[in-house]
């Protein structure tokens, strides 16, 4: 019987087909994705890097919901144009708490990975809301809405909770007390602000968008952009440790 | 009414309409306890849809006499109603989402269109423009082809009675849901999957149903063997279903809430990304459309398939190979180097395969290539697999890792996904439409062949002003990008390289209002072959259409 009769068992028997598709597509997937749940370089921890605190979080959703990742990137390849333009190229741990990643596809914009504390809150503000103001040939849409939005946060450790639930490590104390956090940080006087700092060590207090009162989205989202990829210190980061 | 006295519900009727009737409820319920008005809104519009549904069914009960025959005379009864519906709404989805891409190309080159709200941003309507066009339009086109193919080759009425109507009206109503859903800002932010958790769950319902009529109209053809079509339908659908489950698992925040957060992180996220979206191009965009290849083309040339070993190799190697090239699209990143490399190697080897299909459907012409003169229908189904041959050269060598490091996060990319797009997945569906349109609605031919070739010209240089301004502001963006100057700095702030791609961009949607234009005639040329165009007399097969 040659090859091409063998073959007919899968044109005359749908199921012997769909299980030979099954099969043939099955392959690919599983060697390349299951390793990944436990290579040494794709999961381990980074010195420094820490769940997102509420508002920060919070500011990672709007971040979402206005795909931004559709043409900023957040992630560094090392190649010498990105490292001197961006910084250090991303880390798989830098990431490891992002669900979903946003590591993004294309650059119509600049890459983000590391674009906090380059500027000031006032700068991303004003951009935000009108970004040819600060950078004439700009093609990126302004978002003027944001510092008029309050930030809704009414069932934010219900997101700490579902994070968790995923396999980020929040712990109890900062899911019972998610709701004061992200009002305490953006106010530096108030009494919340040392607690969050222990909490979310380097979490940055600051009224981002230079408004009194609740916390806006932009409050949020400026929180968000102020700390990627600030978490890890670079000066004393052992590349040897984490060998890809 | 005369309902005869022998007539007693279906139990796919009593049990669909008790089921939307329960879902009405917990809609409406679902909808007083929303957290968000987004939530408030859908839940509200899938109540209205199920009291709907209710109402269509029961009307159809009460209407209709016994159910539509198996067989007439002896030759199956083929079910067109589904067909019909998907392709009217692949040709109303085609126009609203090249009408969106058009706006979002505008507003690269003029940012002052996105008028500065929330619902009208770049944004919001990118997933708009690239799910209407992917899964409205392209999904509708499969559906309309695949229920059409699956019937004629197996010469048999179409499985299910209800079933085929849920999975048409079910998976557009996936897609009012999904694209309303952007524009209010629910997303997942995944690429090409951004659905929330509802909608990912009403999508796989659906899917399932579809993957049931279609098996069980394969089961019971009258065929011996499997038509080579089937085979790309069948792995097109299965494996769609597995990419979905696997891609998109999440927890949502509250059930009566949209926001959800997806199981997988960082780089294991990263990686079931682009296995997903590599695949969606894989097995959505090609193998679903080669299905339709293999249909269309021998019949419109009136020809067989050029090579049934080729075939049988094609389908294997590439059903095998496309699944593992996703890791392309995360060279250099923090995925590790090795699943990079066999990426990037499996993408090269995939070329071949690739090649092998459009070398089946090109030689399929054999001792007809003087048609591609007078039939711009078959000229347009073998431009486009011409185009299918381009853009499988091109993605080979787009992953090799260093000319990646060129290309990715440029518009290279943009302009390689609609050489694919425009060219093979549009063309074809184009091709099958036409052909598809007069057969189902028992007609002739189509209302002018000279309207088709408007069509073909007009879209053929839409395609060339895009992908060529795409192919060369991305690769200036790219060598801008990593250029020095002789001091050692980098030459080009970021900025400046955005200025730079300026005129390319308005180029670009040139492009894309002449590729627009197109659709606008051929949907025109549609209508009119359909409201005035000469019905076939004697028709060989479809006596009577069911619905």
């Amino acid at each position: 019987m040659s090859f091409w009769q063998r073959h007919q068992v899968f044109e005359k028997n749908s199921i012997i087909l769909i299980v030979g598709i099954l099969l043939a597509i099955a392959v690919g997937g599983l060697v390349e994705i299951t390793p990944l749940f436990y290579l040494k370089s794709t999961i381990e921890a980074v010195d420094g890097v820490r769940p997102y605190t509420p508002l920060e979080l919070a500011g990672r959703n709007i971040y979402v919901r206005e795909g931004c990742y559709l043409c900023h990137s957040q992630m560094i390849r090392p190649l010498r144009d990105e490292v001197e333009r961006y910084g250090h190229f991303s880390l798989a741990a830098e990431s490891m708490y992002d669900h979903p990643f946003q590591w993004g596809s294309k650059r119509t914009g600049p890459d983000l990975a590391r674009v906090g504390n380059k500027y000031s809150d006032d700068w991303h503000v004003t951009h935000l809301s009108n970004p040819r103001a600060i950078v004439p040939q700009s093609i990126m849409p302004g978002y003027p809405f944001l510092k008029e939005t309050e930030l809704n946060g009414d069932n934010v450790a219900d997101h700490l909770k579902t994070l968790r639930a995923v396999g980020v490590p929040y712990t109890d104390d900062q899911i019972a007390n998610a709701a004061a956090d992200l009002k305490a940080q953006v106010d530096p006087d108030g009494n919340g602000a040392e607690a969050l700092t222990k909490r979310y060590p380097k979490a940055v207090v600051r009224n981002f968008d230079g408004k009194a009162g609740a916390p806006t989205e932009m409050d949020a989202l400026v929180a968000y952009l102020q700390m990627l990829g600030t978490l890890v210190d670079f000066k004393i980061y052992n590349e040897k440790a984490n060998l890809r | 009414m005369s309902a005869s006295s022998t007539k007693s519900m279906t139990i796919g009727e009593s049990g669909l309409s008790l089921t939307f009737a329960v879902t009405a409820f917990l809609c409406v319920f679902a909808a007083a306890k929303a957290l968000d008005t987004a939530f408030a809104f859908h839940a509200s519009l899938a109540a209205a849809a199920s009291a709907a549904s209710v109402f269509f069914i029961l009307n159809r009960y009460f209407e209709r006499g016994e159910l539509p025959p198996q067989e007439i005379n002896g030759r199956p009864n083929y079910n067109l109603g589904p067909i019909k519906f998907s392709s009217f709404m692949a040709m109303f989805w085609g126009i609203a989402g090249f009408a969106v891409g058009l706006i979002i190309a505008s507003q690269l080159a003029w940012p002052a269109l996105n008028f500065d709200l929330p619902w009208t941003s770049f944004g919001r309507l990118r997933p708009l423009h690239t799910s209407a066009v992917i899964f409205a339009f392209g999904g509708n086109v499969l559906l309309a082809t695949s229920f059409y193919v699956v019937q004629r080759t197996s010469r048999v009425r179409l499985a299910g009675d209800l079933a085929p109507w849920f999975v048409v009206v079910g998976y557009n109503f996936f897609i009012l849901i999904a694209g309303t859903g952007y524009l209010l800002g629910v997303t997942e932010g995944k690429e090409y999957a951004e659905p929330e958790w509802y909608s990912d769950l009403w999508l796989t319902i659906v899917w399932v149903v579809y993957l049931l009529v279609f098996l069980t109209t394969v089961i019971k053809r009258k065929e011996p063997h499997i038509f080579v079509a089937n085979w790309f339908y069948l792995a097109f659908i299965v494996t769609i279903a597995v990419l979905h489950l696997g891609n998109n698992p999440a927890l949502p925040v509250s059930f009566f809430g949209s926001k959800s957060y997806v199981a997988w992180g960082g780089v294991q996220d990263a990686m079931f990304q682009w296995w997903y979206g590599h695949n969606a191009v894989g097995f959505f965009l090609t193998a679903g459309f080669l299905a339709i290849m293999y249909y269309f083309i021998p019949k419109r040339a009136e020809r067989p398939i050029y090579s049934y070993r080729l075939s049988i190799i094609h389908f294997w190697a590439l059903i095998f190979l496309y699944i593992w090239a996703g890791p392309h699209h995360l060279h250099y990143t923090a995925l590790p180097d090795w699943t990079q490399t066999l990426g990037m190697t499996f993408s090269i080897m995939l070329w071949m395969p690739s090649w092998g299909g459009m070398i089946n459907g090109l030689m399929t012409l054999s001792g007809a290539w003087d048609k591609l003169r007078t039939d711009p229908v078959l000229r347009m189904l073998v431009v486009s697999v011409a185009f299918y041959g381009m853009s499988t050269f091109e993605g080979p060598m787009m992953s090799i890792k260093v000319v990646n490091s060129l290309s990715h996060y440029t518009d290279w990319t943009i302009g390689h996904v609609h050489s694919g797009a425009l060219g093979w997945v549009g063309f074809v569906s184009f091709g099958a439409l036409y052909c598809l349109v007069p057969w189902i609605w028992n007609r002739k031919g189509l209302y002018s062949l000279k309207l088709v070739n408007w069509h073909f010209w007009t879209a053929t240089l839409g395609i060339v002003l895009y992908i060529s301004a795409m192919w060369v502001s991305g690769i200036l963006q790219g060598l801008m990008w990593r250029s020095y100057t002789a001091l050692g700095f980098l030459e080009y702030s970021f900025i400046e390289t955005v200025e730079a791609m300026h005129p390319f961009y308005i180029i670009r949607a040139a492009g894309g209002a002449l590729f627009l234009i197109g659709s606008l005639i051929m949907a025109y040329n549609l209508w009119m072959t359909v409201r005035v165009g000469e019905e076939e007399v004697q028709s060989p097969v479809a006596l009577q259409p069911a619905e």
